[in-house]
């Protein structure tokens, strides 16, 4: 072998080395997770500028990207100064209670909440309360019941008929109903829950109760027959069988039922919000359309981006909930 | 035989269908001893696996029933366990709870938990899955799966092993394997086992009894066969014995010259018409394989 040969050979090598640490740094890089998403927004975005720029509407032109974010500061900065102006009133009265009381110890003081405009961050967290107890009273109703309808087809075959009838029933033609059953029934001196919160909360339960308790019953009558037939075999109590077959065989369909619940359950507590003026995003929605400032649409079009980013993350949550919860840590969640 | 073990007695079961019940089967009826190791054989779809299915209660007889020890059984229970082609382990609990799922119940009060959880070691050392007792299901291969499924029917401790096609989605190296295991875990314990298969092979190898069954519908036992051979048994010595042949010709004689009997009265007749002219050359033959035996 010739020396020249010899030396490109390893410089060769040496540039393979490198070039294999290259490749490897680019694969350990993972491009769809991070890069494709990326461009998809950037996309998105770019579309979004161009074509808001083109629609003039009677409240001016609709909002881009840029007028959205400046709003976004804006609503925070809102919330910020009628946090201070809270406090102010608070401190306020504190003072004025405690000279009250210097004067006369034996003085009536009265402590009052402070009552300014509710801010976006405000409406935010109304909502979220709203949706995540409609949600939970739901899916305490849904899961037990969907177990008892998978487990007995008696009783699935009772209750069908009346799921098939309800399911497609809007939750807003209920909410006419469900007002005026709360304001009947549920009368208090002290309310701990504020009725409207009652109103949007058990709305959204009405949506979220029937994709959960179809899945579970779907989920529960599909359960491995051999799988059942060990219980058998084994005569396993009523409720070891179901703790201890039926529920983890069903935690796939029930998380998938609970999904598609909560989803449901966001999306029909802003139209409920908007239509029942029910403190909420739904009203903020609605109050800035009706207030019609040149800044009133790129409000809202904040509004419609965090609606939807907390849409994202409450499914994001459940999932996170199923791959706690699930056997399987090796099924792929979508 | 005063005090058969297990009795199947003149079972049949019907099942309804859009065009009136489906009789299955009809008449079925034969008895195993203690210990002893029968097989039922027979084409798929002639209801061998109904057979074990009643035996094991999971199905309701239409006609007759099944006696174990003297008193009839129609309801699944741990005196009968199962052993499934499919293994049907909990995916979302371990080797090791899967037994013990069986044992917690079955010995309930009668064992503390330290006995109980060497009880439990002591049915996977059986099968020989004693070293991944934490591994879930997933993580082990097909015929680790089918030891463990052994292992939580051995732990109950029932009166019969209900085996239903046990080996049948294994490989066969694997499946040779197993069937060892089983012979030597059934001569240990004197278990009395039922297997239902449709490998003549494993029939003739693993059994004291074979029951060979007719093609459905209305399906019913066709002939039984004592397989006496002696224990331990070797497969590969076994396969140059003229006695084994001689079971496996008979099985497969069964299976093969005597199959499609779908009316069975009818063919019953036919073909005891035919059996009568082979007999007498069949006897011929089997004058033969006696005096084979003799020199």
């Amino acid at each position: 072998m010739t020396v020249p040969a010899n030396t490109s050979e390893v410089a060769s090598s040496n540039v393979d080395i490198i070039m294999r640490k290259f490749s490897d740094t680019l694969r350990s890089f993972d491009l769809k997770t991070a890069v494709y998403p990326f461009l998809g927004i950037v996309i998105f975005l770019f579309f979004w500028n161009v074509a808001a720029s083109r629609i003039d509407t009677s409240l001016g032109q609709f909002p881009g990207p840029a007028q959205v974010y400046q709003q976004s500061v804006t609503l925070i900065e809102e919330h910020l100064a009628e946090q201070l102006k809270a406090e102010a009133f608070y401190e306020r009265q504190e003072k004025r209670n405690a000279k009250k009381l210097a004067k006369n110890p034996d003085a009536k003081i009265k402590v009052r909440k402070y009552t300014g405009k509710e801010t976006f961050l405000d409406q935010i967290f109304t909502s979220l309360k709203t949706v995540l107890f409609g949600f939970f009273i739901a899916s305490a109703i849904a899961i037990p019941l969907g177990i008892i309808c998978g487990l007995s087809d008696a009783v699935y075959k009772g209750m069908n008929p009346l799921i098939q009838i309800f399911k497609p029933v809007s939750p807003l033609a209920w909410l006419p109903l469900i007002t005026m059953v709360v304001s009947a029934l549920y009368v208090s001196e002290d309310p701990y829950f504020e009725k409207s919160f009652l109103n949007s909360a058990f709305t959204v339960a009405l949506c979220c109760l029937w994709p959960t308790l179809i899945n579970t019953a779907v989920g529960v009558a599909n359960v491995d027959k051999d799988l059942l037939n060990v219980s058998r075999v084994i005569q396993l109590s009523a409720l070891t069988h179901v703790r201890k077959i039926i529920l983890p065989a069903s935690v796939p369909m029930i998380f998938t039922g609970l999904r598609l619940s909560l989803a449901t359950g966001w999306m029909v507590l802003i139209a409920a919000e908007m239509l029942s003026q029910n403190p909420g995003l739904g009203k903020f929605v609605w109050d800035e359309f009706q207030n019609g400032s040149s800044n009133s649409l790129s409000r809202i079009m904040v509004a419609v981006v965090v609606i939807g980013l907390i849409g994202f993350a409450l499914d994001r949550i459940i999932l996170m909930a199923q791959r706690f919860v699930s056997w399987d840590k090796q099924a792929v969640l979508r | 035989m005063a005090n058969k073990f297990l009795e199947i007695s003149k079972v049949g079961i019907e099942f309804p269908t859009a065009n009136g019940p489906f009789t299955a089967l009809k008449d079925v009826d034969f008895s195993i001893n203690e210990g002893e190791f029968v097989s039922i054989i027979g084409h798929s779809g002639c209801g061998k696996s109904t057979v074990l299915n009643i035996i094991a209660g999971l199905y309701q007889a239409t006609y007759g029933g099944v006696i174990l020890e003297g008193k009839e059984v129609n309801a699944p229970g741990p005196d009968r366990a199962v052993v499934f082609q499919s293994h049907a382990l909990m995916p979302w609990l371990t080797v090791y709870d899967n037994v013990a799922l069986g044992v917690e119940k079955v010995f309930k009060g009668q064992k503390t938990k330290a006995e109980m959880k060497s009880w439990v070691e002591h049915n996977l050392a059986l099968v020989k899955m004693d070293h991944a007792m934490r591994k879930m299901p997933h993580e082990i291969s097909g015929g680790m799966k089918q030891r463990v499924g052994i292992a939580r029917c051995l732990a109950m401790q029932p009166k019969v092993m209900l085996m239903d096609e046990p080996f049948g989605a294994l490989d066969a190296l694997t499946r040779a394997n197993l069937q060892d295991s089983v012979m030597e875990i059934q001569k240990e314990l004197n278990t009395t086992v039922v297997l239902i298969t449709h490998d003549v092979d494993e029939a003739v190898l693993m059994s004291d009894k074979i029951v060979m069954m007719s093609n459905g519908p209305a399906a019913k036992v066709g002939e039984l066969l004592e397989v006496d051979l002696p224990r331990p048994r070797e497969r590969v010595a076994l396969s140059k014995n003229e006695q084994f042949n001689y079971y496996r010709q008979q099985v497969l004689s069964f299976l093969y010259e005597k199959k499609g009997v779908v009316d069975f009265n009818s063919a019953k007749q036919q073909s005891d018409k035919q059996l009568k002219a082979k007999q007498q050359d069949s006897n011929n033959d089997g004058d033969e394989t006696i005096a084979d035996k003799a020199s």
